[in-house]
């Protein structure tokens, strides 16, 4: 195959402990370190090792965010991507914009595999890789922990609630990425400089005259319900007593 | 009236319990008139079991050898030809929720509610977001379908008392050959599903081996529970990925959790706030899984875990 496209979102990073704003207006960011979300460094990695192969000419990064996401993108460049695409948004973005912007920029760029994350951590909504593919009439392969190219297919292992599920599919195809399939390298020193000098193209959202999609709207948010505190025993056979003191043996 | 159309889950030959449970959510929406949709290779005992779901209107049945082990990009077309006249479109918030209902979305041309964990109001939904460290209330846009997920930990199955009526469907649309299922590895063993069972014990990384690993599967016979596991475990390689639970694994709500050396990691506890009592084992007094835990002990768990298998003999 020729290219594959990466998107890269950014989100906060994976050990911030969020905290609900007090107004309920949405969740603390301010001076709280952000990052690329850890399933799309992921499909990152994938891309780079399958270009490494042999199998692939050209890694692209996307992401379709507010100009701040250059940081992650270059982060995607030092890791070993090629070039850059930033769609530049306002504040926030639905997940069906997403994904036409970045079929959108699939279409154009005459891309053969689309890795994204199964999801993001911030909103785990789960959605883009799915819908892209629905919009693109072409295969989608969701949770995949395993990937192996055979000439115009691939080989896709998905984990799902029942165990494994081996699926092919042909390319162009979207695959989104589980935890498993990889684990990310580490960014170089040296790599860090060399990215900078990588192109890192930036195309506002409207260039892409993509179709209006009415969002869901995040209205108030809240912190989630706390348990109640429970008790500490000493031992098993209190442990027993307060199982069956709440009738559960 | 609000009409909704539910997508059953099954494995080509039973109904899976999610199903019940998505009802369980639809019928929160006022006046809803809920029918499911049973798209698989041969649906007639998968559409019997359905039509006893209580609150459901009619079953629809659609048989097609394509529907066999089919890939999202099979049934998707399909649902999507079903679609007119509904108000909601629902499916589980499984795998194959997940894979399945987007995809559908996006040929609707709308945006999804994922992983609705409560109705609020005829567009109104809370669902949680950042690993559950927050819950946000969304507002679908009216005047389009309402595609969406289930959080299926947040809702009891529906009962089975009914007998709706089952209606074939013919539907005449294109599916694509450009994805083909080759086969599950199905990691099923005699202990009960993860996601349904009323009782799990679950590992973590400080069972140390598949060997140290054996003692959860052992308290586990003895209280016929689900085994579960943290990432830490999993990536350990002590057990199976569909163990998995958490943010990025599986969601549970059994009556009894069991928690043995898991220190209780946020992405672990979103999977199981759920649950009716959470029981700690675990050597850090300091593990934040004591602060959701209902009951702890703090020690040694590889004294403990044996003396507490022993002890419900």
């Amino acid at each position: 195959m020729d290219k594959i496209l990466v998107g890269l979102k950014r989100v906060v990073d994976y050990n911030v402990r969020v905290r609900v704003k007090s107004d309920g207006s949405g969740v603390e960011t301010d001076g709280v370190k952000m990052s690329i979300n850890p399933f799309d460094e992921i499909a990152l990695e994938e891309a780079l090792q399958i270009k490494e192969r042999g199998e692939a000419s050209e890694v692209i990064v996307v992401s379709v965010g507010t100009g701040d996401a250059q940081q992650q993108l270059r982060t995607g460049l030092a890791m070993g991507a090629d070039r850059a695409i930033l769609v530049e948004i306002d504040g926030d973005i639905d997940p069906l914009t997403c994904a036409r912007a970045l079929l959108e920029v699939t279409k154009r760029e005459n891309v053969d595999l689309v890795l994204l994350g199964k999801q993001a951590i911030d909103d785990d909504n789960s959605q883009t890789a799915q819908m892209m593919a629905a919009l693109w009439d072409r295969p989608q392969a969701t949770f995949a922990s395993t990937l192996k190219t055979d000439g115009n297919t691939m080989r896709v292992t998905r984990e799902v609630d029942a165990g494994l599920e081996i699926v092919d599919v042909d390319l162009p195809a979207v695959i989104s990425v589980d935890l498993r399939l990889n684990e990310p390298r580490y960014v170089k020193l040296p790599d860090i400089m060399k990215a900078k000098k990588k192109p890192l193209d930036l195309v506002p959202l409207a260039d892409l005259s993509l179709p209006d999609s009415p969002a869901i709207a995040d209205t108030v948010f809240e912190p989630p319900a706390a348990r109640e505190k429970g008790i500490i025993v000493d031992d098993v056979a209190g442990l027993v007593g307060a199982l069956n003191d709440k009738g559960l043996l | 009236m609000a009409k909704v159309l539910l997508i059953a889950e099954h494995d080509g030959s039973s109904l899976n319990p999610s199903t019940a449970k998505c009802v369980a959510c639809a019928t929160k929406i006022d006046g809803a008139e809920i029918d499911v949709a049973v798209l698989a290779e041969s649906a007639a005992e998968i559409a019997a079991a359905a039509a006893t779901m209580d609150s459901v209107n009619r079953v629809l049945s659609v048989e097609n050898a394509a529907n066999g082990n089919a890939p999202a990009s099979v049934l998707a077309p399909q649902i999507v030809s079903m679609a007119e006249g509904y108000d909601y479109i629902f499916g589980p918030s499984s795998t194959f929720g997940k894979d399945l209902m987007p995809r559908v979305a996006a040929l609707l041309g709308v945006n999804q509610v994922s992983d609705i964990m409560s109705v609020e109001g005829s567009h109104t939904f809370k669902r949680p977001v950042y690993a559950g460290n927050a819950i946000v209330t969304v507002e679908a846009p009216a005047g389009q379908p309402v595609v969406a997920t289930v959080r299926i930990a947040s809702y009891q199955a529906v009962g089975s008392g009914n007998s709706a009526p089952v209606e074939a469907k013919d539907i005449a649309v294109d599916i694509p050959d450009h994805t083909r299922v080759v086969e599950l590895q199905s990691g099923q063993s005699d202990r009960p599903d993860l996601q349904t069972a009323a009782r799990v014990v679950a590992g973590g990384r400080a069972l140390g081996s598949t060997e140290g690993f054996d003692l959860v599967h052992q308290l586990a016979d003895k209280l016929g529970a689900g085994v579960g596991a943290s990432r830490a475990a999993v990536d350990a390689g002590y057990v199976a990925n569909d163990t998995q639970i958490g943010q990025t694994g599986k969601i549970i709500a059994p009556e009894l959790y069991i928690a043995i050396g898991i220190s209780g990691a946020i992405q672990h506890v979103t999977g199981i706030k759920d649950a009716g009592t959470i029981v700690a084992i675990n050597k850090d007094e300091e593990a934040p899984i004591f602060e959701v835990a209902d009951i702890g002990i703090v020690g040694d768990l590889f004294n403990i875990v044996p003396e507490l298998t022993d002890a419900l003999s």
